[in-house]
């Protein structure tokens, strides 16, 4: 298992160089001036100048690269314009924000489309297998910040089950103390109900809404390998061997259907990732993903590139995880690795 | 626009077998009539893009603080905004530049990732490697966040979410041209055109090009949603089209502060229609390649 993770680990290189060097030419290659911004409306050629100078932004491209690398292996992603503070200190004190919701927006969907993608391939043509393909198609079809105004309008200004969408907490309510960043796990750990359900009934909507959105790719995967390996000679045996309905379909064939369904969250996280700075958006999450936009519409450059470098850098991991993950559930991979 | 193109290459790319496919593509509409409907759909839209400012009934920029924010009426079909502009007027007028950004957009993408991939595909080796290489890095990064950044770095405008949209959309242009263009590489007909004296780029254009013309039909109305869905979340968060320019995205934006106090229209009906437009391309997608490549048929 170790040999195969480092092996793993040898083959994220390149990408992360290349990650690296795309988020480097953003910024360096392609019009747009940092020193103009940064010398304001007022400037004066020569005081761009000299601010260019004073960022090095006067020397040669290969030079600036090896210095952003230097920063970067130092956890250093600059400071932001607007307010002074080093980027990275900004992205850490937010991530569990943006991970949290993600997290429980992942799990609200596998609990929903897994199930139901398997029945769906169970019951072949009945309603749910309708239910099934209706999701698919539309949940594809639906903008993600559509779909969180429109949660926001009926549970809260129509039914008012749910706070309104301003953040982690509402106003009346203390963060508890910060352990994992995490809420939901911070106000447990610590015994505070009153806090977790405070979290919690902000949470939820904005991690039902990406739920929804990642639910169509996820019902259609299971639903396809489910149909797949039913069919297939080993689960006739299962079942000619006299076993029940109950263990052929969940111990044999979801365990092998489970493979396809693996794959497919690389996608999925792809999608959510981003479409978590939606989310946010609508939500008034604190989060990352709203700490970009608030930059980027300032032009507030280094904001913006740590944030693309964490997102990808996240999204690198995760691929990485779910390869893991993948030898978890089938042992042949563990073994040619 | 689309019919034409659509229509010309399917005619170049299908020729000797035009009453067939044409019977076969009634054959498909007749058993899915979902696909029949996206094609209706599909007309739509492309009515409302090319002649909707002509046919609102309301100036889409004309404001008038006596009927700010009013619920939909007889007067205001789908209501109005709070500086009293027509809902209707402007989702109808917002659909050309919706479609022109996402037509504009694939149409980049189907020109530099078609060939690439094609030239990948075709001559193997470091093409191949350095194309690949692009694609990979390009999928290393959270596509909408990879857009995002892009947009910040050329420069927030219509142009560079174009640009951005194409750029994102790239890997998967590329690896299609590159699969159908791999397979055919070493094809009978590739070679008696070679054995013909034919350069390389001459059988890369006339001949494998028009060969995988369907295929990349399919891939472009399958990116088209997908392509709005970009181009609106990024006008959602601010970047690109500027108010009061109707988009359907900004347009959800602007009612996302009313959403809160009830005033469901503003954002419903830019919403419903970007929802509608990606939902036709989406099963348009589907049928199209229903009719081009039916062992894929689900």
């Amino acid at each position: 298992m170790l040999a195969t993770l480092g092996k793993r680990l040898v083959t994220v290189i390149p990408t992360l160089i290349g990650v690296v060097i795309v988020t480097f030419l953003l910024t360096r290659v392609l019009p747009g001036d940092p020193a103009v911004y940064f010398a304001g409306p007022a400037a004066t050629p020569q005081s761009i100048a000299d601010i260019r100078k004073s960022l090095g932004l006067d020397r040669p491209l290969p030079e600036q690269f090896a210095r952003y690398v230097n920063d970067l292996a130092h956890g250093n992603l600059g400071n932001s314009l607007s307010t002074g503070r080093p980027v990275a200190t900004e992205i850490t004190s937010r991530l569990p924000a943006s991970a949290e919701l993600t997290l429980l927006g992942l799990i609200l969907s596998l609990v929903i489309a897994l199930p139901l993608g398997i029945l769906a391939a169970v019951k072949q043509g009945s309603w749910i297998d309708h239910t099934c393909r209706v999701v698919a198609t539309a949940g594809v079809s639906l903008p993600v910040f559509f779909t969180g105004l429109l949660l926001v309008y009926v549970f809260y200004f129509q039914l008012g089950w749910s706070p309104a969408p301003i953040g982690r907490l509402d106003a009346f309510a203390t963060a508890p103390p910060q352990i994992t960043g995490f809420y939901l796990f911070d106000s447990l750990l610590t015994g505070n109900f009153e806090t977790f359900r405070a979290a919690f009934s902000q949470l939820i909507l904005p991690a039902l809404t990406l739920g929804i959105f990642s639910l169509a790719p996820i019902t259609r995967m299971t639903r396809a390998s489910m149909l797949a390996v039913l069919a297939s000679d080993f689960v006739r045996t299962a079942r000619a061997s006299g076993l029940d309905n109950r263990t052929v379909i969940l111990t044999y064939a979801f365990r092998n259907a489970m493979l396809p369904v693996v794959t497919t969250l690389g996608m999925v996280f792809s999608f959510l990732l981003g479409a978590n700075v939606l989310v946010e958006k609508v939500f008034a999450w604190p989060g990352i993903g709203s700490y970009a936009v608030e930059a980027l519409l300032q032009s507030d450059f280094a904001p913006v590139q740590g944030f693309v470098l964490t997102m990808a850098v996240l999204y690198v991991a995760l691929n990485l995880l779910i390869d893991m993950l993948y030898g978890v559930i089938d042992p042949r991979v563990r073994l040619e690795g | 626009m689309t019919e034409t193109t659509l229509n010309a290459s399917a005619a170049t790319a299908l020729k000797p077998a035009r009453n067939s496919i044409f019977s076969h593509a009634k054959y498909v509409i007749a058993e899915n009539p979902v696909t029949g409907m996206a094609f209706a759909l599909f007309a739509l839209i492309a009515l409302a893009a090319l002649i909707g400012p002509y046919i609102v009934p309301h100036d889409p920029l004309a404001s008038g603080t006596a009927a700010s924010l009013k619920p939909p009426s007889f007067a205001h079909w789908f209501g109005t905004d709070q500086l009293g502009r027509d809902i209707f007027s402007r989702v109808v007028v917002a659909t050309r530049l919706d479609f022109i950004i996402a037509l504009a957009s694939v149409a980049l993408v189907f020109v530099a990732g078609g060939f690439a991939g094609i030239a990948a595909g075709f001559f193997g080796g470091w093409t191949d490697r350095i194309v690949g290489r692009i694609s990979d890095t390009i999928m290393a990064f959270p596509l909408f966040v990879l857009a995002m950044g892009i947009v910040a770095a050329l420069g927030n405008t219509v142009t560079n979410i174009v640009i951005a949209t194409a750029i994102i959309n790239f890997p998967l242009y590329v690896r299609v041209a590159r699969a159908e263009a791999n397979v055919r590489r070493d094809a009978g007909f590739v070679q008696a055109a070679r054995l013909s004296g034919n350069g390389d780029f001459r059988i890369l254009l006339i001949h494998i090009l028009p060969n995988i013309m369907p295929i990349m039909m399919v891939q472009i109305s399958l990116t088209m949603g997908y392509a709005i869905l970009n181009a609106a979340g990024l006008s959602f968060i601010g970047l690109g089209v500027k108010p009061p320019t109707p988009e359907w995205g900004i347009m959800v934006a602007e009612g996302a502060a009313n959403i809160i106090s009830g005033e469901w229209w503003m954002a419903l009906f830019p919403g419903a229609a970007l929802m509608i437009a990606v939902f036709c391309f989406n099963l348009l997608g589907d049928g199209l390649r229903d009719l081009v490549d039916p062992q894929r048929r689900t």
